[in-house]
């Protein structure tokens, strides 16, 4: 196996930075914001990107979990580990959603994802954050804010790894050796 | 996702499937906090309860179970007397499985017809109780309800107080209890205790464990089952094995009261407990049980059809 760094931890940091601001600039504030990660990955990226946006705005902004297990296309088709917690401690009616995740592939994941959060309460708007667009899209999805493009094949696998999660911050391209 | 296609017993479980099933719940539990108590996950699938004896609350559980996860439910009675053992069981089943069900649950006074039926369908098959037997999702409900409160498992002290001739809920939570590392005292009479539980650890009366237990488990006095005349009198199960204020106010503080429901009030518990209030009521936990019962099937559908 062949690994590749493609963001270090100071990349990360500017990149999750760079969001921030760009959500800012185009909501006009951060008035009517919530942020939601998706398992798991997507939790700590929504987290720090809500801690940004507070320190500048000088407020507090709030953050949920949502775990799309039960909104899977492929039930009772792919064997899948077990379902992660979801915990939406606000309302999101009204409110412009911050959906986050760490890589956008198939688009599979972020369809469950906009189920999952109509079942909620109907949002003003959805706007999808990732940190990684590897490209190789099934449904009609793209992403608002996005940390780096990486074109990938498809039997290469991107790890993103996270302090929150896994100790170190890390983006790396694994290319599987034939 | 679990090991076995089927769930029929606790002995067959093995404990990646217990803790798999423990760490899924709290996922499902969410869901009936909702305000839209329903997700997709299970639509298109259909499940069919197949109850040849009485039941409220496990029938009425595995109903909401399926429908909050969108799956179709068909739910089938019936009396238990007019159904002659095996025949009519395996009958009634061609006639289901030509309807093309995803899942049986099945409730049965006999001993065994959840296997006997796992073995003539290819559909999983949840046991919901057999006779004396197994109820293998009440044991895992009390289990989950235990780890909300405790967190842990190892070294609890655990009494199971009451009828446990023909307690099928008895049984099954004995073994998933014994596999978990918990320290199980029975709490019977002679004559309420069937001959393959001598090995256990046993009391005969509340009295000798009450101040020395985190989990009081008051089994149901069967009367049903009761064509047996095995006990004097009520108010001779009342003081020997009855759960009062007075024992109540006895209990370790941090240790809980469990009931498998329906609670026969003023034989296993007073009204007074049952009714108590303020801090004392923290230690019923018998509302909890149904609450996360739900939850824990519907953990348990999803990881069979999922």
């Amino acid at each position: 196996m062949e690994k590749t760094q493609i963001l270090s931890e100071n990349d990360i940091d500017r990149v999750v930075k760079r969001i921030s601001h760009e959500i800012l600039e185009r909501n006009k504030g951060s008035e009517s914001l919530v942020f939601i990660g998706v398992q798991k990955r997507g939790i700590p990226l929504a987290n720090r990107i809500a801690e940004n946006i507070g320190k500048f705005e000088g407020t507090s902004l709030k953050t949920g979990k949502l775990d799309i297990a039960f909104y899977r296309d492929d039930i009772g088709k792919n064997i899948k580990p077990g379902v992660r917690i979801t915990d939406i401690p606000f309302d999101i009616e009204g409110k412009n959603v911050i959906l986050v995740d760490d890589v956008l592939y198939t688009g599979r994941t972020v369809r469950a994802a906009l189920d999952a959060l109509i079942d909620f309460g109907r949002p003003r708007s959805i706007q999808l954050v990732v940190l990684i667009d590897r490209g190789h899209r099934e449904l009609p999805v793209r992403a608002d804010y996005v940390g780096k493009n990486l074109p990938t094949s498809r039997s290469e696998a991107v790890e993103v790894r996270l302090k929150e999660t896994d100790g170190v911050d890390s983006v790396t391209l694994v290319k599987k050796k034939e | 996702m679990l090991s076995k296609k089927s769930l029929l017993d606790i002995e067959s479980l093995d404990l990646e499937d217990i803790k798999l099933i423990l760490s899924n719940t709290d996922s499902f539990l969410e869901i009936s906090k909702r305000e839209v108590k329903k997700v997709p996950t299970l639509r298109g699938k259909t499940v069919f309860n197949l109850f040849f004896e009485v039941s409220t609350r496990t029938k009425t559980s595995f109903e909401i179970a399926a429908k909050r996860l969108s799956a179709d439910i068909i739910n089938f009675s019936a009396a238990n007397s007019s159904i002659k053992k095996g025949e009519s069981v395996v009958d009634t089943l061609k006639t289901i499985l030509s309807m093309k069900v995803d899942l049986i649950v099945i409730r049965h006074s006999d001993s065994g017809t959840a296997r006997m039926i796992d073995g003539f369908v290819n559909v999983p098959v949840i046991n919901a109780g057999d006779g004396k037997h197994q109820h293998p999702t009440q044991a895992l409900l009390d289990l989950y309800t235990i780890k909300k409160r405790f967190g842990d498992f190892k070294g609890l002290k655990v009494a199971i107080v009451g009828d446990f001739i023909d307690s099928r809920v008895a049984r099954s939570d004995i073994s998933l209890f014994e596999k978990m590392g918990m320290d199980i005292t029975i709490v019977s009479p002679a004559m309420f205790l069937p001959e393959d539980f001598s090995e256990l650890k046993v009391r005969y009366q509340i009295d000798d464990v009450i101040e020395d237990c985190d989990i009081l488990y008051m089994l149901r006095m069967q009367f049903e089952r009761q064509d047996r005349k095995f006990y004097p009198s009520i108010m001779e199960y009342k003081r020997f094995l009855g759960l009062d204020m007075g024992r109540l106010k006895r209990m370790r503080p941090g240790s809980i009261v469990m009931h498998p429901g329906p609670v026969n009030r003023g034989v296993e518990i007073s009204d007074e407990v049952m009714d108590v209030g303020g801090k004392l009521a923290e230690r019923i936990v018998i509302e909890e049980q149904v609450t996360y019962g739900l939850a824990v099937r519907m953990a348990i559908l999803y990881l069979i059809l999922g």
